[in-house]
C-alpha cells in the first residue's frame, strides 16, 4: 500500500497508508488530517482541499487540468507547485508522496 | 420596514431537504415560505455539484445535482411555495404557543406556527482572504458584495478574481469608479467568455487596469485602506492606490446565525427528537444535514424521511382541532386533487 506524507502548515507531521485508485483529498480525510476540508467532497467545486506538492514529487504528479486551476482561483496563496488534493489519485508511482497543507483553506 | 409576512410554515434552507419538505407539507394542506442565502435553490447540489451525478437516490440510478434539484422543483410546483432567494434568516423570536416571528437580513419579517432548519452545512458565505490585517477594512473599505453600485462612484477600486462575480463587478463598476484594478493569479479567466473579452478590451483602451498576482499586504488607517501590494508568481510587488477592495473568491459554508437561536447543539449540528425532527424549542424543527441523533447518515434520502415525518407533527401546531389520517398518494382522491392529477 503506497505511503503518503501529510505535513500541515503547523509542522505536524501524519505518514499513512493509501488505497490505490483513491484520491490524496479522500486519504486525508480517513486519516482525520483536518488542514483538509473537502466541502464540496471530491467535486472539484471548492477549492477547500489545497495542498502544496513537494518539489521532489513536481513532475510524478503532474500538472493540475484546466479545471482544477480555474479552481484554484477560489484558494489562497497559490503557488506553482499548488494543487486540489481531491484531483490526484493514488497510484504506486506515487508511494511516499509528501504534500504540503496551506494554513487556511478558506474557512 | 415591511409588513409581516403571515405563513403556517417558514422553511431555511431551499436544498433537496428543505424542497421537499414544501412537498410532504403542501399533501398536509400546510402552506410554506422559503428563504435561501443562495440567489437560486437547490442548496449544495446547485452551488457545489450542478454537474456531479448522484448514485443513491432511491429509484433514480443516476441524476445531477442540478436535475435532482429541478425534479424537486417540478414535483413541488402544485403547492406553489413563496420563495425569499438572497436573503438570510438572522433571528427567530418566539411570540406564541407555538408561534414564531422570524427576521431575515433583507429586513422582510414573517410570523409562523413552525420554522423548518434545512440549513445543511448552513449558509454559503463569501470566502475572506487570509490577508494579514484585513479585519478592521472589512464592511468599511473591503466588501465582499456590493449593496449599492452608487457607494463606489469616483472611487480607486481593486476587484480580486477571476470568476464571473470579479469580472461582471469590473464591468458594471468600471463606469462609475474613478479607476477599477482587476487582480487575479494568472492570467486566464474561468468567468464567462463574454465578459473576459469586454474586461481586455477595457484593458487594451487603457480603461481600467488588469495585475496579475495575489494580494499580499494592504495599507491604510481605521478602516479605510490607501493602497495595497499586489506579488506576482515571481515574488515582484506592485504597489496599487485603492479606496476600496472587493475580493471574490467564491463561497464556503458557515453556521451562521444558528448558533445563537438557543437551540440544542452537538459540534455545529442541531440535536433533534428522532420521531418528529423538533428541537429543544418546540415548533423549530431541523432535517437534513443540519441535525444529528443517533445513528445519522447525512444522506439526501435521509432528510426526505425526516421532512416526511416532520410535517406530521407540524400539522399538529397548524390545525391543533384537527385529526390527521395518513393517506397514500397513489390512492387518495383527495391527494391526488391537491396534486392536481385527479
Amino acid at each position: 500500500m503506497p505511503k503518503i506524507t501529510f505535513i500541515e502548515h503547523d509542522g505536524t507531521v501524519h505518514t499513512v497508508d493509501a488505497e490505490l485508485g483513491a484520491s490524496v483529498m479522500e486519504t486525508a480525510l480517513r486519516n482525520d488530517i483536518s488542514s483538509i476540508v473537502a466541502e464540496c467532497g471530491g467535486g472539484c467545486t471548492c477549492a477547500t482541499c489545497h495542498v502544496y506538492v513537494d518539489e521532489a514529487w513536481l513532475e510524478r504528479v503532474g500538472p493540475p487540468s484546466p479545471s482544477e486551476d480555474a479552481e484554484l482561483d477560489a484558494a489562497f496563496d497559490v503557488r506553482a507547485n499548488s494543487r486540489l488534493s481531491c484531483q490526484i489519485k493514488v497510484t504506486e508511482a506515487l508511494d511516499g508522496l509528501i504534500v504540503r497543507t496551506p494554513s487556511y483553506q478558506g474557512r | 420596514m415591511s409588513e409581516t409576512i403571515k405563513t403556517d410554515v417558514l422553511i431555511i434552507g431551499g436544498g433537496p431537504c428543505g424542497l421537499f419538505a414544501v412537498f410532504e407539507l403542501g399533501l398536509l394542506d400546510i402552506k410554506t415560505h422559503l428563504v435561501d442565502i443562495l440567489g437560486k435553490v437547490g442548496g449544495q447540489c446547485a452551488e457545489l455539484y450542478p454537474e456531479k451525478p448522484i448514485y443513491d437516490i432511491p429509484g433514480i440510478p443516476e441524476i445531477t445535482g442540478q436535475g435532482l434539484s429541478d425534479s424537486l422543483m417540478q414535483q413541488i410546483k402544485p403547492f406553489n411555495p413563496t420563495f425569499h432567494l438572497g436573503e438570510m434568516v438572522t433571528g427567530i423570536e418566539n411570540i406564541g404557543d407555538p408561534l414564531y416571528r422570524v427576521t431575515t437580513d433583507a429586513g422582510k419579517t414573517f410570523e409562523c406556527k413552525a420554522v423548518i432548519i434545512a440549513a445543511g452545512g448552513g449558509s454559503f458565505q463569501p470566502k475572506r482572504p487570509p490577508i494579514a490585517g484585513i479585519e478592521p477594512y472589512e464592511d468599511k473599505s473591503v466588501f465582499y458584495a456590493v449593496r449599492k453600485m452608487e457607494n463606489f462612484r469616483g472611487k480607486n477600486l481593486l476587484i480580486v478574481g477571476g470568476g464571473d462575480s470579479a469580472l461582471d463587478w469590473t464591468l458594471n463598476l468600471q463606469p462609475i469608479a474613478k479607476r477599477v484594478t482587476l487582480v487575479h493569479r494568472r492570467d486566464d479567466f474561468r468567468g464567462a467568455p463574454d465578459s473576459v473579452n469586454k474586461m481586455r478590451a477595457l484593458v487594451a483602451s487603457g480603461a481600467m487596469d488588469l495585475r496579475i498576482g495575489q494580494v499580499a499586504e494592504l495599507e491604510g488607517a481605521d478602516g479605510q485602506l490607501t493602497a495595497a501590494s499586489i506579488k506576482d508568481k515571481d515574488g515582484n510587488i506592485v504597489r496599487v492606490d485603492c479606496d476600496a477592495m472587493l475580493p471574490f473568491f467564491g463561497l464556503t459554508m458557515k453556521l451562521g446565525p444558528i448558533s445563537d437561536w438557543k437551540l440544542d447543539m452537538d459540534d455545529e449540528l442541531i440535536k433533534v427528537d428522532v420521531s418528529t425532527f423538533e428541537t429543544n424549542r418546540l415548533g423549530i424543527f431541523a432535517i437534513g444535514d443540519i441535525n444529528t441523533y443517533p445513528g445519522k447518515l447525512k444522506l439526501i434520502l435521509s432528510g426526505f424521511h425526516e421532512g416526511a415525518l416532520c410535517a406530521q407533527r407540524v400539522h399538529h401546531y397548524v390545525y391543533p382541532e384537527k385529526r390527521l389520517v395518513f393517506q397514500y398518494t397513489t390512492s387518495s382522491t383527495s391527494l391526488q386533487k391537491k396534486l392536481g392529477v385527479a
